[in-house]
């Protein structure tokens, strides 16, 4: 599970997030939406402390998974990440090979044998939906893969590691229809097994992966509810205008 | 106002010319029934082409429109309440035509005209009017707070019906050769008593869209055969 407890960030003096609280229940799909500068990526990056090298930044609050806080002095940020996978609005594959790319968290991680490295490469690019794909050509460069397969390549990469929570960036705005729709297909089947947060600024993509979505708007969380409620009948003005266009 | 919205407009615009088009079949329809006009009675059915049209284009418009702009929230509502309205008009103009066309049939030959005033046909029909005129004037101010006021008018007519049963039974009883006539005055009768329940599907329709709540279904029976409201309204 997920929480967010009363978060305020600050980039230098820039008052990004305001009070947000949240609660991300395991095996749900939270969909985060908003115009852009909103602060839903800054909230999302919390919760691996992707924001963690950005100069000047500061958070009050607290940022808990699976009920323990991340930013506590004692946690190490790389083994959080190895529980908090992260995808991003880019494919971004290594200059590596297809299965190098999975097994790359593993080895750095110096986890398990050649044998375990190769089993947990084949059951994460299944799990992401690419063995079928990609099986006969294993070491050819991940660069070869389109930009759809290269983007499921990242979701292998970041669940070769046994994350319980899956956070995504955009994961399918530079994405065709077809392979946004087999990300969309992928997100509903994993999350099956895992935790996942989404920033999306397609409205409809929020209301076919989520089951939950959190409307922000100048740093705050205007609304956040069920998303068959936000996308039917919203509670809060400032959410109907801006789903239904009408914002600004 | 945006290309989006301007859209809606336009859908919301032709559901009004259907309603205005229904509006005056019903109006039409007494006229005819009362008085026994049979050139109205045919003009009523003749126009009932142009009710069935509204109702395709309507339809194929709201679909268009979902096809096109993925509609969300208070749009959506409007859109699935449109489509839901306009059926339900064309079935209230299906009730016009019919009783036109009972009026054609008859060669307007009505019934007793004591009967008439007994079973209180005239304050049936303009019950009925009333409540789709209200049910308009709900849609276009967006306003449901004379919902309660239109489901009341629902009650009325309920009542004029189960009254108008009795009125029926005791004048077959004196008058047995009258029978065929009055069966059909009874079906007359039927089809007003559905157009006050087809209004109060349009009222729970605006609501859906306007307050975002769900009335369908949250009635129930009182014993003499009314119905009452779960809700306040």
């Amino acid at each position: 599970m997920i929480e967010a407890k009363s978060i305020n960030f600050y980039y230098g003096s820039f008052h990004a997030l305001k009070s947000i609280s949240m609660v991300m229940q395991p095996n749900t799909v939270t969909a985060f939406i908003g115009p852009s500068g909103c602060g839903k990526s800054t909230f999302l990056r919390l919760f691996n402390r992707m924001n963690d090298l950005i100069d000047g930044i500061r958070l009050t609050g607290e940022c808990l998974v699976d009920g323990e806080n991340i930013y506590h002095k004692a946690v190490r940020v790389d083994e959080l990440r190895k529980k908090v996978g992260m995808v991003f609005q880019k494919p971004n594959p290594f200059p590596k090979s297809i299965f190098e790319n999975v097994a790359y968290g593993l080895r750095v991680n110096d986890v398990g044998s050649k044998a375990f490295i190769a089993r947990r490469v084949e059951e994460s690019l299944r799990a992401a939906a690419l063995w079928e794909e990609v099986k006969d050509k294993l070491k050819k460069s991940a660069f070869e893969l389109s930009g759809g397969q290269q983007q499921r390549l990242c979701i292998a990469r970041a669940l070769a590691v046994l994350p319980s929570i899956l956070l995504m960036d955009e994961p399918a705005s530079a994405l065709d229809p077809i392979s946004t729709s087999k990300i969309e297909e992928l997100i509903h089947t994993l999350k099956q097994q895992y935790t996942i947060a989404i920033v999306t600024h397609n409205m409809q993509q929020a209301a076919r992966v989520s089951d939950k979505t959190g409307f922000f708007m100048l740093g705050e969380l205007v609304e956040f509810s069920d998303t068959k409620k936000m996308f039917l009948s919203p509670e809060k003005e400032q959410t109907q205008n801006y789903i239904t266009g009408r914002f600004g | 106002m945006n290309h989006t919205e301007a859209e809606l407009q336009r859908l919301k615009d032709e559901v009004s010319q259907m309603w205005k088009l229904v509006l005056s079949q019903l109006e039409k329809a007494k006229q005819a029934f009362l008085s026994g006009d049979v050139e109205q009675a045919q003009e009523v059915a003749g126009r009932e082409k142009r009710v069935d049209a509204y109702e395709l284009r309507i339809d194929s418009d709201c679909e268009n429109y979902i096809a096109l702009y993925s509609p969300v929230a208070v749009d959506l509502r409007l859109v699935l309440s449109l489509i839901k309205i306009s059926i339900t008009l064309e079935r209230i103009g299906d009730f016009a035509e019919s009783i036109a066309r009972h009026v054609v049939d008859e060669n307007g030959r009505t019934m007793d005209a004591l009967l008439l005033d007994d079973l209180q046909l005239e304050k049936m029909f303009d019950t009925l009017i009333n409540m789709l005129s209200d049910c308009f004037v709900a849609l276009e101010s967006e306003n449901t707070k004379i919902s309660g006021r239109i489901i009341s008018k629902d009650y009325e007519v309920d009542k004029l019906y189960y009254s108008s049963l009795d009125v029926l039974t005791a004048y077959l009883q004196d008058n047995p050769s009258s029978i065929r006539s009055g069966l059909r005055t009874m079906l007359i009768i039927r089809k007003l008593e559905r157009i006050g329940d087809h209004c109060r599907n349009i009222v729970e329709e605006i609501v859906f869209y306007v307050d975002a709540k769900v009335l369908k279904h949250g009635w129930k029976k009182k014993p003499e055969g009314t119905i009452i409201s779960h809700s306040n309204s």
